[in-house]
């Protein structure tokens, strides 16, 4: 599909547009790399280097890192925000994709199929904040104000953006192998584990990426139900720790280094396939 | 095929459905119960009625912070979409460098909103001035974030870090467009920003849809680079509807009047997205 579209559009005499190319160049370099760089740079520099902040670190400091690391806590709070990531995002993928392949497959013959539909995909628009408050004292009711609770929350909090994905694809799919595999005598769990589940694949990918970062990156639940310093994720540490930087911005800078890059260093071995997932599923919509 | 329905099916959608109610809606529905009571989140309450909106309309921190709101939303979601657009263009243009360009212009959706913002912050405080002072420029060698600007700092990183979701689908759509189009109207004349106005945006009006109703959604509910970068200051004059419900909400005594609060939110992110939905749906009728 991609390919056919590439090649052609490269058919009618292949310019290239210089001034597109280097206006881009200027503004990611400029706003996206700029600012990157000078993350790094000043997380690598001490405070006696700090009247050019542009000229790179010399000495190189790394002790900023030694001390983020020790004072954030931060082999815990990566892990912590690792097995919320990690146990949340097989577990989206199964159920959710359950749910929306039983929903599409029975919208037309059941009103009560029909009504999850719009009682999952309204729930789009109820604002996080509406909630938030009583959704509180309902988690520690249930013990869900700890790590593995949380994962819980996740998976069922992004089933209505997830079914919306997915019952979408869903309904792209043509039925007659599943017919046929229901003659064959497999039952529709049998069917959906099988045949529809594997098929599924790039709609995978789409709601596996945004399930990662949204659990990876997400912030206002953490603050809310991981009160416990040894249940803190590594964007909640950021925030705890934010008053403790304020005297010195190297070190501070030298933790969100330590943040930013194991998302950065996976992004940078996936990123096509992370762009392809994304435009996969907003296609879709 | 059968009219009745397998039992399977129900077991793969029931387990979620009976979570969903009790993790999402009942606590939703207890925030709207709660908004109608005089609770401050522990303690003994009574029902009140009505009382804690009809009190809204007069509390000057709340028409405050709805006003803050939606000039902010009104300027990211016009910022974010005209930029984006114009980005989305350029890497769907005959350019060198094609997947690097993307790959970095996609760069910032993948990192945390508090994190990013923090960055800024330093960026903004410590940064910023130091240049600005050296390059003779007093309108920035202070602290954005501590001066009566800090709405346009913080406008600044929202819009950084939502520009790339965004480009990303109106690129999706842009690569939806038949380029026999383009030739089409290469031929008749057509050319330049015309093009543009005439057959790209008509083309990708759909996206133009999605992406209006998920700015507007989104910064209605703003709360992570308000509470990094100025915690609602200086005095109160950042605060959104979000930071103040969470504020006041959880530390303020004030659980139910905040849950009026969210509950007022609650219409008007659905009346928002409605009317666009609506709106914009007609437009793109138009070019069928």
């Amino acid at each position: 599909m991609n390919n056919s579209t590439l090649s052609l559009r490269t058919q009618p005499k292949a310019v290239v547009n210089w001034p597109i190319t280097i206006l881009l160049l200027i503004g990611s370099s400029i706003f996206i790399l700029g600012v990157l760089y000078i993350t790094l740079v000043v997380a690598l520099k001490d405070t006696t280097q700090m009247t050019r902040v542009l000229s790179l670190p010399k000495p190189l400091v790394l002790k900023n890192f030694a001390e983020a690391w020790k004072m954030t806590d931060y082999p815990r709070k990566f892990l912590n925000t690792l097995i919320i990531t990690v146990i949340c995002l097989p577990f989206t993928l199964i159920t959710n994709s359950a749910a929306a392949y039983a929903i599409t497959r029975n919208r037309d013959k059941s009103k009560f199929f029909n009504g999850v539909y719009y009682y999952f995909i309204s729930a789009l628009f109820i604002p996080f904040q509406v909630l938030m408050l009583p959704l509180v004292k309902q988690a520690s009711f249930f013990h869900l104000d700890n790590i593995l609770g949380i994962t819980f929350l996740y998976i069922v909090f992004g089933l209505p953006m997830n079914t919306f994905l997915y019952c979408g694809y869903v309904r792209s799919l043509p039925k007659s192998i599943e017919e046929a595999a229901l003659i064959e005598g497999l039952n529709p769990m049998q069917i959906f584990i099988r045949i529809v589940f594997p098929i599924m694949k790039p709609i995978h990918s789409t709601v596996a990426i945004l399930s990662i970062m949204w659990t990876w990156n997400d912030f206002l639940m953490p603050l809310l139900l991981l009160t416990k310093a040894d249940n803190q994720t590594l964007q909640l540490a950021q925030y705890v720790f934010q008053t403790q930087f304020s005297t010195n911005y190297n070190l501070a800078f030298a933790s969100y280094i330590l943040v930013l890059f194991p998302v950065v260093a996976v992004y940078i071995f996936f990123q096509r396939w992370i762009i392809a997932g994304v435009t996969s599923g907003a296609v879709k919509s | 095929m059968k009219n009745k329905i397998s039992f399977h099916f129900y077991l793969m959608i029931l387990p979620l459905v009976v979570l969903f109610f009790v993790l999402h809606t009942f606590p939703f529905l207890q925030g709207l119960f709660y908004s109608l009571t005089n609770w401050k989140g522990y303690g003994p309450w009574e029902f009140t009625g009505l009382h804690n909106y009809t009190q809204m309309f007069r509390d000057p921190k709340i028409a405050e912070a709805y006003l803050f709101t939606f000039k902010f939303t009104i300027c990211a979601t016009l910022l974010v979409n005209i930029l984006s657009m114009s980005i989305a263009c350029g890497l769907n243009a005959k350019i060198k460098l094609k997947n690097f360009l993307r790959a970095v212009y996609f760069l910032p959706y993948i990192l945390g909103s508090l994190v990013v913002s923090y960055v800024f912050k330093q960026i903004f405080s410590n940064i910023i001035p130091v240049w600005a002072k050296a390059l003779g420029i007093p309108a920035l060698s202070v602290n954005i974030l501590g001066t009566n600007h800090a709405w346009l700092g913080i406008l600044f990183v929202t819009v950084w870090q939502s520009l790339a979701f965004n480009t990303i689908i109106y690129l999706s759509g842009l690569q939806s467009i038949d380029p026999d189009v383009y030739e089409a109207a290469s031929i008749d004349g057509c050319t330049g920003f015309r093009t543009f106005r005439k057959i790209t945006f008509p083309l990708i009006a759909p996206f133009f849809t999605i992406n209006m109703v998920l700015c507007g959604k989104g910064f209605l509910m703003m709360f992570d680079q308000v509470l990094a970068l100025t915690n609602g200051g200086p005095g109160t004059t950042t605060q959104t509807i979000a930071v103040l419900i969470y504020k006041r909400g959880f530390n303020g005594g004030q659980f139910a009047y905040q849950s009026a609060n969210a509950a007022v939110l609650f219409f008007v992110v659905i009346g928002l997205s409605l009317f666009q939905m609506k709106f914009l749906e007609r437009r793109e009728k138009k070019y069928e």
